[in-house]
């Protein structure tokens, strides 16, 4: 922790040219068409973890199966895939009992054949603007079948740069929703130094109130909202009051004090376990009709959701710039002890911090759990590394950087899946965060000055 | 309440693999962050590295057992260089997050669908360990006879994996041992207290934690290697818990001692054997208020508590001396 004569701001050097080829080479690998082509399972589903659920089917052409066709299942924030055998078998596992969208690669269909919009189940149609993407859902037994004609016809499909589109839009969304999360974490990095590995959980703690007001005390969704950013902000009250504070007091390193976050942050997620379960769970109205702009289809909730988080942001600009708690909060950011010889109550700010950073963090639940959609105990847990990779990549404890670097990470995170596959999408922004460390290890936004 | 098979179960995990494997993972952690300071929170990733590279050689490219293990092990050095490379000149805590993304990576590599003609994804490896069992010495038994008695009976295959086991277990703290009252070791730990102070000495600082990123990393691939051997490789174990419940274990143990890790991780695994069989027959008797499930996630919850009672009541763990964990500030 003590300084080292290595600057941040140093030229490239051979090691690194080296590092960044070798991961840049990986990415390569991944994002080659090729290496995402993967054997049929031996028996239908042989090469998923199997559940209580899952979908099945055959493919058929003129009566004849269809062997080798990617089919691959989304939704409840679960992704899986499989690809039908030679007698166009195939079974997809899914955790929960929900409606998932089955979408069929038409690339692996035989040429000038798209699924039979003609001999689909009565329940079953494709949705709007595609003609290889089906809702889909169970009945009252835990395995649904899902037979597929094919026929001749012409696919309806979205070209690249309509898909680039799409993703940005997303990428938009998931970023704005990660900045609240992840400008709460750069104050409490900025004004106490610590890497709070407990952030998840203050994330899913909003998402989990919500959904036990609306579902177990049948409140109105409104109300439940205005409770959970009231219990949010009272559990940042109540971690500063109960643990925090009295290990600044009692002089803790930081190095100590970040292994505790992570003690919290285990004894919490398995405490949100122990209340809700394993199993995921949806907010009301999660999946509402979607609207088109143009390629983009957006719901009511992703323009609302990107309504609040630009208001949120743009308050905590305007708190941060404007008032004098705000700006107590920078100076303490900048210099501690002399902010605090200027006259600055370091402890009472520093509490004001716990309690904006996990208000931000419970309304950043709350809309991830209708971005992902749903409610699952360790949801938290998902999105703490690309917290970590927001605020490292604007600057640690910058919370304009901590923006930028959230939006750059959900838009890497969700436009990255036009070229790698979906389930590495986490991956990909875990990668940048290692790349940017290596050529500018100051952050985008932070100063240039001795890190070490 | 059936009390012979609660202490039996807990009994058993004085000298289970799965203990074993902590232990190993935790000796290398004790490297890393005892010994060096450093803040590594990717011990899982290393772990993974071992097993599935161990088992992807045998399933894939055929080699014998001694090969596979080494190139699990290689492939800890090659992970540790990449992770040392751009972190360490950084501050501490760029490694911790460094490194914990870059288990995360790992793990999600060995889980994607995109390699699952060598990774098996989310389904893990199997059926890989009839090389290493072709090399058991000990005899087979007539059916139904055990080696061991009372809480440690063992088939000869079970035998021969504790046994492997202990032996490496045996040479890694050994190696510890030396390596730390080595003049190596003492430059390592002067460079955990004050990193100027050494460099002022001419000392490469970079190169000393570099080679201690290795050092711990290969033993935490050995931990990988053990823990794979009595069955399976399954990607969903080497999630960053896996890494926080090691933390745990070295914390409990003595961060800064030899034998620290070992006896955190026995006291680990018998504590959470115990109350993983106690629990849920108190839940189902009628004396706790709560399920058999809940009773088995209430284990972990006092995990995450323990960790934080252990940093800030007794951060030098049980076998430490305070005066040693200066550093940790």
């Amino acid at each position: 922790m003590s300084p080292t004569t290595i600057t941040a701001h140093r030229p490239l050097r051979w090691d690194v040219l080296i590092l960044g080829a070798v991961l840049a080479a990986v990415l390569l690998i991944l994002s080659s068409p090729g290496a995402a082509h993967a054997a049929a399972p031996e028996t239908p589903g042989g090469d998923q973890e199997k559940t209580d659920f899952y979908f099945g089917g055959v493919i058929t052409f003129d009566d004849e199966p269809v062997p080798d066709v990617t089919m691959s299942i989304s939704g409840g924030g679960f992704e899986g895939s499989t690809i039908t055998d030679a007698e166009g078998r195939w079974r997809l596992y899914v955790p929960a009992k929900e409606t998932y969208t089955l979408v069929i690669d038409e690339n692996t269909l035989p040429e000038g054949v798209i699924v039979d919009p003609a001999q689909l189940p009565e329940d079953l149609q494709p949705v709007s603007g595609t003609t290889g993407s089906f809702e889909v859902e169970f009945g009252l037994t835990k395995t649904k079948i899902v037979n597929l004609f094919l026929g001749e016809g012409e696919r309806v499909t979205q070209s690249f740069v309509d898909q680039l589109m799409i993703r940005l839009v997303n990428g938009l969304n998931f970023g704005l929703l990660l900045a609240l999360a992840a400008m709460g974490a750069a104050l409490i990095f900025g004004t106490t130094g610590l890497s709070n590995f407990s952030h998840g959980e203050m994330v899913t703690w909003g998402a989990l109130v919500t959904m036990i007001a609306t579902s177990t005390f049948g409140l109105p969704l409104w109300l439940a909202i205005i409770i959970a950013i009231a219990l949010g902000a009272g559990l940042g009250l109540g971690l500063d009051a109960g643990v925090w504070r009295p290990l600044r007091r009692k002089g803790l390193g930081i190095v100590q004090v970040m292994i505790v976050s992570i003690g919290l942050s285990l004894a919490l997620r398995y405490t949100f376990q122990f209340v809700v379960g394993g199993s995921t769970s949806q907010l009301p109205g999660a999946s509402p009709e979607p609207i088109q702009f143009g390629p983009i289809s957006l719901s009511y909730i992703d323009l609302v959701s990107m309504g609040v988080s630009v208001v949120v942001i743009l308050a905590v600009a305007f708190f941060l710039l404007r008032t004098r708690i705000g700006k107590a909060t920078r100076a303490i950011s900048d210099n501690p002890q002399l902010a605090s010889a200027s006259g600055i109550n370091v402890d009472r700010v520093i509490r004001i911090v716990w309690v904006l950073a996990a208000t931000l963090a419970a309304v950043s639940g709350i809309l991830w759990a209708y971005f992902r959609p749903g409610v699952r105990w360790d949801m938290g847990t998902q999105m703490l590394l690309l917290i970590f990779a927001a605020i490292t990549l604007g600057g640690l404890g910058t919370a304009f950087g901590a923006l930028l670097g959230a939006l750059i990470v959900g838009i890497v995170v969700e436009t990255s899946t036009l070229w790698i596959p979906s389930d590495l999408k986490y991956a990909g922004a875990l990668v940048v965060l290692i790349l940017i460390l290596l050529v500018r290890p100051q952050g985008l936004l932070g100063r240039k000055e001795r890190l070490g | 309440m059936d009390w012979g098979a609660i202490f039996n179960n807990t009994l058993s995990y004085l000298l289970s693999p799965v203990t074993i494997a902590y232990a190993l993972a935790a000796t290398g952690l004790a490297v890393h962050f005892g010994y060096a300071g450093l803040l590594n929170f990717g011990m899982a990733g290393f772990m993974a590295l071992g097993g599935y590279g161990y088992a992807i050689s045998i399933l894939t490219f055929g080699l014998p057992w001694y090969l596979a293990m080494l190139v699990g092990l290689l492939l800890a050095v090659v992970f540790a260089v990449v992770l040392g490379v751009p972190t360490l000149r950084l501050r501490a805590d760029y490694l911790a997050i460094v490194t914990i993304a870059a288990a995360e990576i790992v793990r999600l590599l060995f889980t994607t669908q995109v390699f699952d003609e060598w990774t098996n994804s989310a389904d893990g490896l199997g059926n890989y360990n009839g090389s290493f069992q072709s090399a058991n010495p000990f005899p087979p038994l007539p059916a139904g006879d055990r080696y061991g008695f009372g809480p440690w009976q063992y088939s000869p295959q079970q035998l021969w994996i504790i046994v492997f086991g202990l032996i490496v277990l045996a040479l890694s703290i050994f190696v510890v041992w030396s390596l730390m009252r080595s003049p190596w070791g003492r430059v390592l730990k002067g460079i955990r207290e004050d990193e100027d102070a050494v460099r002022s000495l001419g000392k490469n600082v970079f190169a000393y934690k570099m080679q201690a990123l290795i050092v711990g990393g290969v033993i935490g691939a050995l931990g990988g290697i053990v823990y794979v051997l009595p069955s399976a490789v399954i990607p969903s174990s080497y999630t960053t818990a896996l890494t926080f419940f090691l933390w745990t274990i070295l914390l409990l143990g003595g961060a800064s001692t030899i034998f620290g890790p070992s006896l955190g991780a026995v006291i680990f695994w018998m504590v959470i054997a115990l109350l993983g069989n106690l629990l849920p027959q108190m839940a189902q008797a009628g004396w706790l208020p709560i399920t058999a499930i809940q009773a088995g996630t209430l284990r972990y919850i006092l995990v995450g508590v323990a960790l934080m009672l252990l940093v800030i009541f007794r951060p030098q763990g049980i076998l430490g001396d305070k005066r040693e964990m200066t550093f940790v500030k």
